[in-house]
């Protein structure tokens, strides 16, 4: 169903055409636009069908909301900048001072994005853990009584676990961006005696800021809504919107108040969906 | 090559040995160490065993295993239909639909997958469409969220395919619905293989929708997971995190053994 044969078509034909777009579109209207319209209704109007602000406001005034939110951007900018720096380092290394399986490597970690997020957290238990790897050793040598590395039931637990998983997604782009980068430049440079520090400054990081703006909008949305790390980790203090939103609605049945957070939630998401896909046009022009 | 020094070159190398071991391969080590060991209390485990693996498998393990595969299948098949429908379809529409639409298919993935089984339980805990506590549901909340990445996949792969063919196919007679099956969707294949792999890979870690929706009768492999290490059977979580991985990374080479070979390369 090309174009040309669009073109040549009588009118009657094309304007049919159209409407093959119709079952798809049908489908993913009633299995989630209608779904999420439900909660935005849930959230702003009570059982009697009357608008209630008065929840709403209680909702957003409430502590557990407002830890939340504070604890999901916390995390999730701290995990960002981590995935920025880690991947770019890899990526720097995997690309301009290649060793032997260097592409293989590359491969690998590309494989980690299609695993599931929680293996990390549970890793990370027999790691870090208070009976973990690196506590049990430390104790061993050092003969202390109480485990001395305590970080893995906090917020930086989770975003070291976020780190780990959401690396490939800046890694990925970035390498894409710097195998386009003229190998010629950075000779050049080099022979007239650029130090390498300078030539990735200012040869291979130009080339390098799309990749890191479009990946790093997408680990923004990414760690915004992840749920399995911070379920896994179940450490109490450490809440963020989505695990808010399910221990309200599975754990309390307080559907509306699930359906409030979740509005707001969804909002912020469909904020940085629309700066990533913002960055990631700009990559692609 | 940026850096010529020998030695600069080793410390960056470590550096990256270092950050890899630590980031990557440390955890899957560690899992897989873990599933195999038989008590942990020191910096290396007691002693090793494959108890856990009969365990688990003696157990509800395999329940779970079948039941993340059905629907990790029927939901990417549905998933590869539509996502493919969608993006063939969208050719045919003017540009500014085109765009609107292209973003609202892709929207499900920007929306966090715990709201996603929210809107589920919402919408359909009541009649006509009662779904709570049914195994489709499950199966529509994988869908959705697995959805975006095939439109996306084909959409790519649907860019990329030189409308020569096509035209050559038209051009000759070929009728549009002749030319779709046995021209554009033989280009397509290789791409609908792996969006079908990845919605596969995708549907078989899903936690966040799963948790919200999942009837007593269909625990799938994270569910399972996640209910071992809460009651703090942590090695039996393992054991069976080592099973989902094996699963996912068998199904992802398996398919990409198949578009090898389809493609020739």
């Amino acid at each position: 169903m090309s174009d040309a044969i669009a073109i040549r078509a009588p009118m009657a034909k094309v304007s049919l055409g159209k409407f093959w777009i119709v079952p798809p579109a049908a489908l993913l209207a009633l299995l989630f636009f209608y779904p999420l319209a439900l909660i935005a209704r849930q959230a702003f109007l009570d059982d009697s069908g009357v608008a209630n602000a008065a929840e709403i406001i209680r909702v957003l005034h409430s502590r557990f909301f407002l830890n939340a939110l504070i604890n999901t951007v916390t995390i999730s900018v701290s995990a960002t900048a981590g995935c920025l720096i880690v991947g770019l380092v890899l990526a720097l290394i995997l690309a301009f001072v290649p060793f032997p399986g260097s592409g293989f490597i590359a491969r690998l970690i590309d494989t980690f994005m299609a695993l599931p997020t929680f293996l990390v957290t549970l890793a990370f238990t027999f790691l870090y853990g208070s009976a973990g790897m690196l506590n049990a050793g430390l104790m061993e040598t050092f003969s202390l009584p109480l485990p001395p590395v305590d970080f893995l039931y906090s917020t930086w637990g989770v975003v070291l676990a976020e780190v780990t998983v959401y690396t490939p997604f800046i890694l990925r782009p970035l390498l894409a961006a710097f195998s386009l980068v003229d190998r010629g430049q950075i000779e050049a440079a080099s022979v007239l005696g650029a130090r390498p520090f300078r030539i990735v400054r200012q040869v291979i990081l130009p080339a390098a800021i799309p990749a890191l703006i479009a990946g790093g909008s997408l680990c923004l949305l990414l760690t915004v809504n992840e749920f399995g790390i911070v379920l896994f980790i179940g450490a109490k203090g450490v809440i963020t919107l989505p695990l808010l939103i399910y221990g309200k609605a599975i754990q309390e049945s307080a559907y509306q108040i699930a359906c409030i957070i979740a509005v707001i939630n969804i909002a912020l998401s469909l904020g940085l969906f629309g700066l990533y896909r913002f960055a990631a046009g700009r990559l692609g022009a | 090559m940026l850096v010529w020094s020998r030695s600069g070159r080793l410390v960056l190398w470590l550096l990256f040995a270092l950050i890899f071991g630590v980031l990557f391969l440390a955890p899957l080590a560690v899992i897989l160490l873990s599933s195999l060991s038989d008590q942990w209390n020191g910096v290396l485990p007691n002693g090793l065993t494959t108890e856990h693996y009969t365990d688990v498998i003696r157990g509800s393990a395999w329940n779970s295993v079948k039941a993340s595969l059905i629907t990790g299948f029927l939901a990417s098949a549905l998933a590869l239909v539509s996502g493919t429908w969608a993006a063939l379809s969208l050719r045919l529409q003017g540009h500014a639909l085109k765009r609107l639409l292209g973003l609202l298919f892709f929207i499900p993935s920007a929306v966090p997958s715990v709201s996603v089984g929210l809107g589920l339980l919402v919408a359909f805990s009541h009649p006509p469409l009662l779904l709570n506590g049914t195994v489709a549901i499950v199966m529509i909340a994988h869908f959705v969220l697995i959805s975006a990445f095939t439109f996306g996949n084909v959409s790519a792969g649907l860019a990329r395919l030189s409308p020569d063919f096509e035209q050559v196919a038209s051009s000759l007679g070929a009728r549009p619905a002749y030319r779709l099956w046995h021209v554009t969707l033989p280009l397509l294949a290789p791409y609908l293989v792996a969006a079908f792999g990845l919605s596969f890979a995708l549907s078989m870690g899903e936690l966040g929708a799963t948790v919200m929706v999942y009837p007593p009768g269909w625990v799938t492999l994270p569910v399972s997971i996640f209910s071992l290490t809460d009651r703090g059977d942590i090695f039996a979580g393992a054991a069976l995190t080592m099973i989902l991985v094996a699963a996912t990374l068998v199904l992802l080479l398996g398919l990409e053994r198949v578009t090898a070979r389809a493609t020739g390369s």
